[in-house]
């Protein structure tokens, strides 16, 4: 079945009952097909690309070219803005009702083609199809359905000054907002900034980035017909040539990125002149701590925290909050990191749409390239290699792809492997003597977005989670990315919070009446 | 291919200390240089500032003088000598340096496809900084000790 003939709900399979490994899109028996070319979407419909430009689309899979997407520019831009102040005149007034309806149908659209839309952004990506499946696209899914739930029962205020005058406060959507998604997750990403955008009743215009252009039109092609025309426009392109016109743009009303600090810096910059406001989710080196008492048994707990030391390699390492630096306590260092690279070793390592596959390719050749690059400076810098180090090569039509083993390096903080975010299956790890030794080495980097902290004692989780400075603290667990709980970045790791009601501050303007009852003047004039 | 480089001290004065001319930290390859006087044809004077963070970050970023705004809280690293083109300033946040310090910066270029706003990546191309480890002399005329052994 192919995305051009939209499945209906029913017809298509639940996940657990899919094929041992998917068959590549567009090929026989394929689950879903990428149209040969994506244009830009404004206003409801698909446009060329005013410089009548595309650019070729890769799956890291293989590094063959799949698709190719429109290269938007400053004009395509201005289109979609404009596209959405038209549709916002009457989107801006659409009852909280009538949005929540469009998102729990989106929601259902999304669920009811769970599988097609797990297999395309594996595709596109790289990541195993066995997380698309299981978190990505469920994950996309509750969003939208959390932000139904979460405009419906927003309240505005009421404050009584005094007996006769009344502050009455509105929540207003802001109009037309720009958002530039990142590649690691190209659908997650959007629905994070999508779902309580448009649960707010803003009108949107976001930019894919150019790694991952292409998924979030098969995603676009099963629920257009939910949205009015010019709600959500897609412009695809270059982040120079489409991000920043939109960045700048001076009739956007906020900007909402994910990505670097140089960039999320230049987008500041651009915010500064339009006097916009800004979201920003810039990355981290996230510390993922072990107490001693994890290994006080070797039981379940003992076995879920080992699984901790092993999520680095989550997603290729390609996340926000990879915990890319484990610290472990000296007193079961040796022990605890030999089970831990036991557990590494055993990552599956291979073709992403096969659902037994734990790892599969870095999205892009410079991704990969970069993560070759850190091993480098690792080893020059004198840590100690303990597994993997090399890029992968998984034969066949897999030669192509950007595949890298899991690789874990022995060090010291202060060496730029424990201090850069390397997006990669790249593990730095080194020891920690007691609590007041592992709260400094984990704050000690320039960023805050993530930290993981294991032990069995509630009162040293509880502090250890408090002192550390970042914005999610997983506590006995590792990525877990539900809607209702909020995710954002302490330090350089950015600004404002995503996946939580509060979300919805960032889309909405507070409009305050200031009433007076009071039959009389006031008495100074 | 590398230029005739030289670094500045960090502008304004900062962690590095005044750095003799003699010494590098900053240099580019003949690939990378190439590209840099194919972008300069279309984009006039151009520098660099190099990123971190997550995705895109530890790339360094190309872009025309006068686009990014570089501040009191940046370091330059130096300048890179391209012929045919004015020379490419490269900066680095303050922050980032302190952790950066003890390696010399080669920027290559790489097949990719770029993100951020780097002005390289519609070619098809991205710019990826190579590092080594200074030398004692390197550090000692940069005024940084050595660090300790490992672990």
């Amino acid at each position: 079945m192919t995305i051009i003939d939209r499945p209906e709900a029913e017809t298509t399979a639940p996940a657990t009952s899919g094929p041992s490994v998917y068959a590549n899109p567009g090929s026989p028996g394929a689950v879903m097909s990428y149209k040969p070319r994506y244009d830009n979407y404004i206003g409801g419909r698909y446009v060329p690309p005013a410089g009548g430009q595309y650019f070729q689309n890769p799956t890291p899979i293989t590094g063959q070219t799949f698709t190719e997407v429109a290269r938007g520019t400053a004009a395509d831009v201005d289109a979609a803005v404009d596209a959405g102040w038209k549709a916002f005149e009457a989107w801006g007034k659409t009852s909280v009702a009538e949005r929540a309806v469009i998102l729990n149908k989106i929601a259902d659209r999304m669920e009811a083609n769970l599988e097609l839309l797990a297999v395309a952004e594996t595709w596109e990506n790289g990541k195993p199809v066995r997380e698309t499946l299981a978190a990505d696209i469920p994950l996309a899914i509750d969003h939208f359905r959390y932000f139904a739930g979460c405009i419906r029962a927003q309240e505005g205020g009421i404050s009584e000054i005094d007996h006769d005058t009344i502050a009455y406060h509105f929540h207003e959507p802001l109009g037309v907002v720009g958002q530039i998604i990142p590649w690691n997750f190209p659908i997650l990403m959007a629905v994070w900034k999508l779902a309580p955008a448009l649960a707010a009743g803003n009108c949107v215009v976001l930019k894919p980035a150019e790694q991952t252009p292409a998924s979030i039109h098969v995603l676009l092609g099963l629920i257009e017909d939910l949205l009015p025309a010019g709600v959500l426009n897609i412009v695809n392109g270059f982040g120079i040539e489409a991000g920043a016109p939109l960045a700048s743009h001076p009739r956007i009303r906020k900007i909402a990125f994910t990505g670097e600090t140089t960039t999320g810096r230049l987008i500041m910059q651009y915010a500064s002149e339009n006097l916009i406001p800004v979201t920003l989710e810039l990355g981290g080196k996230s510390p993922n701590v072990f107490f001693a008492d994890v290994a006080d048994q070797k039981d379940s707990f003992y076995d879920k925290a080992l699984e901790g030391f092993t999520f680095f390699a989550l997603n290729q390492g390609e996340v926000c909050t990879c915990p890319s630096r484990a610290l472990v306590q000296r007193s079961i260092y040796d022990g605890f990191v030999a089970d831990g690279l036991d557990r590494v070793a055993k990552v599956k390592q291979g073709n992403p749409l096969d659902p037994t596959t734990m790892i599969g390719a870095q999205a892009s050749n410079d991704q990969l390239e970069k993560i070759l690059s850190y091993m480098d400076i690792g080893k020059q810098e004198g840590a100690r290699l303990l597994t993997g180090g090399e890029r992968a090569d998984l034969g066949g039509e897999l030669s192509g792809g950007f595949y890298v083993q899991p690789t874990v390096f022995e060090g010291r903080n202060d060496m730029r492997i424990f201090q850069e975010e390397i997006f990669g299956p790249v593990l730095a790890l080194t020891s920690f003597e007691d609590y007041d030794d592992a709260i400094s080495i984990a704050n000690d980097t320039l960023y805050g977005l993530g930290a993981g902290v294991w032990s069995r004692s509630g009162s040293q989780l509880y502090r250890a989670g408090r002192a550390i400075e970042a914005g999610r603290v997983w506590s006995n667990t590792y990525h877990q990315y539900p809607a209702h709980a909020a995710f954002g970045g302490y330090k350089q790791s950015g600004i404002g919070r995503e996946n939580h009601r509060m979300m919805l501050d960032h889309y909405q303007q507070t409009k305050n009446l200031l009433v007076s009852y009071a039959d009389g003047p006031m008495g100074f004039f | 291919m590398p230029s005739d480089s030289v670094v500045a001290g960090p502008v304004p004065a900062g962690p590095a200390g005044p750095a003799p001319a003699s010494v590098s930290r900053v240099d580019v390859t003949g690939a990378a240089a190439d590209m840099l006087r194919h972008l300069g044809a279309t984009h006039g004077p151009l520098m660099f500032h190099q990123s971190g963070g997550c995705c895109d970050g530890s790339s360094p970023m190309c872009y025309p003088v006068g686009m990014f705004r570089t501040g009191g809280s940046d370091v330059h690293l130096g300048t890179l000598s391209v012929d045919g083109i004015d020379p490419v300033e490269v900066y680095m946040s303050r922050s980032q340096f302190e952790y950066w310090k003890y390696t010399h910066l080669t920027i290559d270029i790489v097949d990719g496809r770029g993100s951020g706003f780097s002005i390289e990546a519609p070619e098809g191309k991205r710019f990826l900084i190579r590092s080594r480890m200074l030398d004692e002399g390197e550090l000692s005329a940069l005024g940084l000790v050595t660090r300790g052994a490992v672990l």
